[in-house]
């Protein structure tokens, strides 16, 4: 097991009160494997993985407990240096946005080298080398040339790539891509896609996907996590989430997206909203707008059924694990 | 079918500078050269990536920006001719849907008098007839009475989009440009507000021009489709032609790029290499031959028209040129 994480909570100080992004979330990423986490927006799939690249900034606004172990060892106890020889070499993060997370002033031949050399310990020739290597793997033409340009010069998905480059320029054990495609137009995210899988094969880098498109996941996961408010409610292997989902949420959020290959004359509706993170209902937090809602949920929390390979929260499930068990 | 609106030969260039003092200055061909109808009742949708100018025509329909050239028929009547004549008769018949909830509500104004104003300026009701109107449809896009008093930095972004909704048919416009309508919300409420959309228009009869970069989103909702790539529309068919056999190289990959939901579909990919040029200094000949895969001779020279196949499909691409 690569990425073994217990109990993550993420907790941010506001005027209003306390909000848990993240509440007490388990999922583990084996070697070379795909695991998407799927949520809504809020529903706490990006602080997951800030949190685990420790790069929420450092204030006592926010608190981080629980552990991420990193082939046995936690990165919640890490100290800053330790974790920035790790950034990059061992973990690595593409971000959503290629317009910002590139630095505006470097060419992006320094700023890919820049990892190789604190890394490696890489000469600059032998650096610029590698960037010119990287850059033609992720497939962009005439690489010598374009080592030179700055990140205005390049297109949104040019730029995405740089970043891919950039975050395995050192091949990485893992890497964390938050939305990596959605900033993107669909014959460039098929392209992404696509690369990303194909360095998978080729390098073995186990990737954590983090994403709200469900046709992507379908795409490329091995393992689907789904979120809602803070709270993992759905953990099973990609095929089982598409052909029998279980929880309530995740069969309300499979249904509301429209087929492309399908007929419907309308949509199914997960009626209302994602509940405020500072007054989250009582018992489950997914209650006023399940079809299914019983007594229990309006008090007790579901805890997370084990249902052989896979996992739900859902009280709808408690007879059979009983039955099973 | 009555056509509700003719769009001919339209165009906007914008300039965007020259290179140098003495330079002829640039214009990027935003949208170059369209020409399509809109008929009664319908939902036409309008797709492409970005950059394409879907936006850039939607903002033309409804009049926020000038024509370079080309025509713009609303009912038979030039548009511009109706604006000069009288403003009020282009937003009391065309309204238009942003993409962005957050950006196109006034942070100052309460709800409720955001879906006044129009209904106002318009004359449309007064007093207490105004204020039942307003009831009736924050009750239709699914909003309540006591939202009225409230602002927008109260509601949710699905939320935000309703009462974006409801100024929009406030007026009882016969045409409503939804320009990204429900790109920047999550799938659940992206479900709630196109099931909106289209009970409104079974109830009220609108005609929708749809304009959204998500193949599957346009498809569930439109009628027509239109694909535009580069400021020039490739291909524009019925929603079932279009989907089930899409004719021009360009449709067929944006269709094939989609991913489905369902893992144990595997499709073929026609993965496109590169990417989209400048609009600046398009391609000679047809535009997407640079990254076309079936690319001849003639493609890099001439640029093939909007032609009708038997089909059904008006497609602009030289492979269906009659030999």
């Amino acid at each position: 097991m690569l990425l073994d994480i217990k109990n993550l909570k993420t907790e941010f100080k506001t005027k209003k009160g306390i909000v848990a992004a993240v509440n007490g979330v388990d999922f583990s990423v084996d070697k070379g494997e795909v695991v998407a986490i799927v949520g809504e927006s809020g529903s706490g799939k990006s602080v997951t993985s800030l949190s685990l690249m420790r790069l929420l900034a450092k204030t006592d606004k926010t608190k981080v407990t629980g552990e991420a172990l990193f082939k046995g060892e936690n990165l919640l106890d890490k100290s800053e240096k330790e974790m920035q020889k790790m950034r990059g070499k061992q973990l690595s993060m593409i971000f959503q946005e290629p317009m910002t997370s590139l630095n505006p002033v470097f060419t992006i031949g320094r700023q890919i080298s820049e990892a190789v050399i604190k890394h490696d310990g890489a000469t600059k020739k032998a650096a610029r080398e590698r960037s010119i290597e990287m850059l033609r793997l992720v497939g962009i033409p005439s690489p010598e040339t374009r080592i030179d340009n700055y990140p205005h010069q390049l297109s949104g998905g040019m730029r995405q790539r740089v970043m891919i480059a950039m975050a395995l320029s050192c091949s990485p054990e893992l890497l964390i891509a938050d939305e990596p495609t959605t900033a993107l137009d669909v014959t460039i995210q098929a392209q992404i896609l696509e690369l990303m899988l194909e360095l998978k094969e080729k390098l073995g880098t186990a990737i954590l996907l983090i994403t709200h498109d469900l046709g992507v996941v379908a795409e490329v996961a091995d393992k689907v996590v789904v979120m809602y408010c803070g709270k993992v409610v759905e953990k099973a292997a990609v095929l089982d989430i598409f052909r029998d989902p279980k929880h309530p949420y995740t069969i309300g959020l499979l249904n509301s997206i429209p087929k492309i290959d399908e007929n419907e004359e309308r949509l199914f509706i997960i009626p209302g909203t994602v509940p405020n993170p500072l007054n989250l209902p009582s018992g489950c937090a997914f209650r006023d707008r399940c079809p299914n809602c019983l007594e229990k949920c309006k008090t007790c929390e579901p805890p997370l059924i084990n249902l052989g390979e896979r996992e739900v929260r859902c009280f709808l499930y408690e007879k059979e694990n009983e039955a099973n068990g | 079918m009555d056509k509700l609106m003719e769009v001919k030969n339209l165009k906007k260039y914008f300039n965007v500078g020259s290179s140098g003092f003495f330079q002829k200055p640039n214009f990027v061909q935003a949208v170059d050269d369209v020409t399509f109808d809109i008929y009664k009742g319908e939902t036409l949708g309008i797709v492409g990536e970005s950059g394409c100018g879907k936006s850039t025509m939607g903002r033309l329909l409804v009049t926020l920006l000038d024509s370079t050239s080309g025509e713009i028929l609303f009912e038979g009547k030039e548009v511009n001719a109706i604006r000069k004549n009288n403003r009020k008769d282009i937003s009391k018949n065309i309204q238009i849907i942003f993409q962005d909830p957050y950006a196109s509500l006034n942070p100052r104004m309460t709800i409720g008098d955001i879906i006044r104003e129009p209904m106002k300026i318009n004359g449309i009701a007064t007093g207490d007839e105004l204020e039942k109107k307003l009831d009736i449809l924050l009750e239709q896009v699914g909003l309540a009475s006591y939202h009225k008093d409230r602002y927008p930095h109260e509601f949710s972004g699905g939320q935000r989009q309703r009462v974006g909704i409801a100024r929009a048919i406030s007026v009882n416009p016969k045409l409503i440009v939804c320009d990204e309508a429900v790109s920047a919300l999550d799938v659940s409420i992206q479900a709630q507000i196109l099931n909106l959309l289209s009970d409104l228009q079974k109830e009220l009869g609108f005609t929708y021009l749809f304009i959204a970069h998500g193949l599957n989103v346009v498809k569930h909702i439109s009628d027509r489709v239109g694909v535009m790539y580069l400021g020039k529309l490739v291909e524009i068919a019925t929603v079932d032609k279009l989907y089930s056999t899409p004719m021009h190289p360009y449709t067929q990959a944006l269709l094939s790029a989609i991913p489905i939901p369902n893992p144990e579909k595997k499709k073929e990919r026609i993965i496109l290499t590169g990417d989209v040029p400048s609009p600046i200094n398009p391609p000679s000949g047809c535009r997407f031959h640079t990254r076309c895969q079936e690319c001849m001779d003639i493609c890099k020279q001439t640029e093939p028209p909007l032609v009708q196949l038997e089909s059904g499909h008006n497609v602009a691409c030289h492979l269906y040129d009659k030999k």
